[in-house]
């Protein structure tokens, strides 16, 4: 006789963003194997709409969240929260624009095929599992699905060595950092006998741990390969390579959706559930991250690329989040948030406009390729002027609301010595930006670097809704704050 | 002498250790790839250690995923490989250095 074996019960409802996602882009790929006679656009629609249809889903749960509550279920592993849902859209709008912009990249390297979009949904599907796990092991299988679609993405330019090379680079760290988080996770299941955040969080509130070298040793681990995943210093040192060598669509959703997925493990576990043992993580987050403004900023600076100098200041952007990660308040939680949902837009649209000037081959990223934009390409250039003056934080941005409400999270939290910190790295990165600024308005032609077609209008539909995004929630940030306020994670037992 | 869980920690620990070494100084993407199997699979060797510890199945089942996990990496870190080797012959880690700033 075989014994019963009681399953967890499932509530498909709560799944329907991410199956979506997954199924979407498995659809497609079985959809092409069969015939080869699936047109790019419909290919390029799917995925997008497939994206937003997944992030529509979150409607009627969201309603429904405010109705009941938050809930687990299958047996508390995915956690039905407002942060789960509100990452949920971040990361399905980061996956749909990334589709948009790549419709025109692999157009423009004849490199046809539906690979990249089925890659970016499925990383999109493990970026949404990362933001509903409240279980160590799902949180960890989310991620490996992230990632391994992002290795393979990275090195997707067949004919390109150092597309291959930046693929090669990010897998190699990446899965050395997904090794010692994976460590992580098993000290900490060694402390408390279970990897179920919600039960994790019971007995830390319950019980006092006389014996935590073991609980420590888990938190330092977990903490290094998180902070490879969002590049933050001293574990940034892939960041400014693969950003270079990959291509510019996935560098877009590598520097939204997967930092946005990453912060949502760093936000659900160290802020949430080891929101108690802040003095222990604190410190040493608050080094991680101050060092990550600075050394972003000031690497940034010297840069000779401009694809290079975003990195460094994709870096930077990452040590900005974390103090809201540090605060480990509810404030703090919504204020990364808050930064998080609109970074995803600016950065998105600011690669979106260097794969413009870049040109066929995706190969000139210098100072010359944007000099003199402003008379050349004036919409362009105006786009761009917006998306840097907002990465730099200047008022009526959603730059500025996003840096201000992180500060003010970590004043709040009384973590007052990398507030300041941050204000001094806010204004040394707005140098690296005016540089950019300057080039485009006030140097001369540069007869060297030809400018590219005009491109297809998908990338100006992502450019546009992007910088819409960013003047028109940075003179009203009330419905995204609104939003995030009420994103809070929260480890709830049972469905 | 009796046989506890920690001495399985410390094996994983060592374990985990010569792979992360290993990674770090090797410059053969195989012996890399190699290294980030024994990392994993010292991982797999804590999980075990905790579990049997413990008296808990949930470690022994985490180790079924990383299995798989594990192997779709390998599958992955190769398929990158050949796309390099296919342009270039006998490429080690030093040879790939376009990207530099």
């Amino acid at each position: 006789m075989l014994a019963q074996v009681q399953t967890p019960e499932v509530d498909v409802e709560i799944l329907l963003p991410l199956i979506i996602m997954a199924v979407g882009g498995l659809l497609i790929l079985t959809f092409t194997s069969l015939t080869k006679k699936i047109p790019a656009w419909f290919i390029t629609g799917w995925a997008t709409i497939a994206a937003l249809a997944s992030a529509a889903a979150v409607i009627p749960l969201w309603n429904r969240l405010s109705d009941e509550g938050p809930a687990s279920t299958i047996a508390n592993t995915v956690g039905f929260d407002g942060f789960s849902l509100f990452l949920t859209v971040v990361i399905a709008f980061g996956v749909a624009m990334a589709s948009l912009l790549a419709h025109t990249w692999l157009d423009r390297e004849a490199l046809p095929g539906p690979e990249m979009h089925v890659l970016i949904m499925l990383s999109g599907a493990g970026g949404i599992i990362m933001a509903f796990a409240n279980d160590l092991i799902v949180f960890f299988l989310g991620l490996e699905t992230l990632s391994m679609a992002v290795y393979v993405l990275a090195a997707m330019h067949r004919r390109r060595i150092e597309s291959q090379e930046a693929g090669m680079k990010y897998f190699v760290l990446g899965s050395f950092s997904s090794a010692f988080l994976l460590y992580g996770i098993a000290l900490i299941y060694g402390a408390f006998g279970t990897t179920n955040l919600v039960e994790i969080r019971l007995i830390l509130e319950q019980t006092i741990l006389l014996d935590d070298g073991l609980l420590l040793g888990g938190l330092a681990l977990m903490i290094v390969g998180l902070a490879f995943k969002v590049g933050a210093v001293p574990f940034h040192a892939w960041t400014p390579d693969v950003y270079q060598g990959a291509p510019t669509p996935v560098v877009a959703w590598m520097a939204s959706g997967v930092k946005a997925a990453g912060f949502a493990g760093l936000l659900r576990i160290l802020s949430t559930t080891f929101g108690p043992l802040v003095d222990d993580w604190g410190l040493p987050l608050e080094v991680i991250a101050a060092l990550t403004m600075l050394l972003g900023a000031f690497s940034a600076i010297v840069q000779t690329d401009v694809k290079r100098m975003l990195a460094y200041s994709s870096i930077s952007h990452a040590g900005f989040i974390l103090l809201g990660v540090i605060a480990a308040t509810d404030r703090g939680t919504s204020a990364s948030l808050f930064y998080v949902a609109t970074y995803t837009f600016l950065v998105v649209g600011t690669f979106a406009v260097l794969s413009v000037v870049a040109g066929q081959g995706d190969s000139d990223f210098s100072f010359g390729a944007f000099a003199g934009l402003g008379r050349r390409r004036p919409l362009l250039a105006v786009a761009m002027l917006v998306f840097l003056l907002a990465q730099a934080g200047v008022p009526f941005t959603t730059g500025f609301f996003a840096k201000f409400s992180v500060i003010a999270a970590a004043v709040d939290a009384e973590r007052y010595w990398v507030a300041i910190v941050a204000m001094v790295a806010a204004v040394i990165g707005a140098y690296l930006y005016m540089r950019i600024i300057i080039s485009m308005y006030l140097s001369d032609d540069d007869e060297d670097h030809a400018l590219g077609p005009v491109p297809h209008w998908t990338v100006g539909a992502v450019i546009a809704v992007a910088a819409v995004v960013t003047i028109a929630f940075g003179i009203v940030p009330g419905p995204i704050d609104a939003l995030a306020t009420d994103a809070l994670a929260i480890l709830a037992p049972g469905s | 002498m009796e046989l506890t869980a920690t001495w399985y920690l410390v094996l994983g620990a060592l374990l985990f250790s010569i792979g992360a070494v290993g990674l770090l100084i090797r410059r053969n993407p195989l012996v890399m790839f190699m290294c980030v199997e024994l990392m994993l699979n010292a991982v797999n060797l804590t999980f075990v250690g905790i579990a049997w510890g413990l008296n808990d199945i949930g470690g022994q089942v985490a180790v079924f995923f990383v299995m798989v996990v594990a192997a779709a990496e390998v599958v992955i870190g190769l398929a990158i490989v050949v796309a390099i080797m296919r342009r270039r012959q006998g490429a080690t880690a030093d040879d790939l250095s376009v990207l530099r700033g």
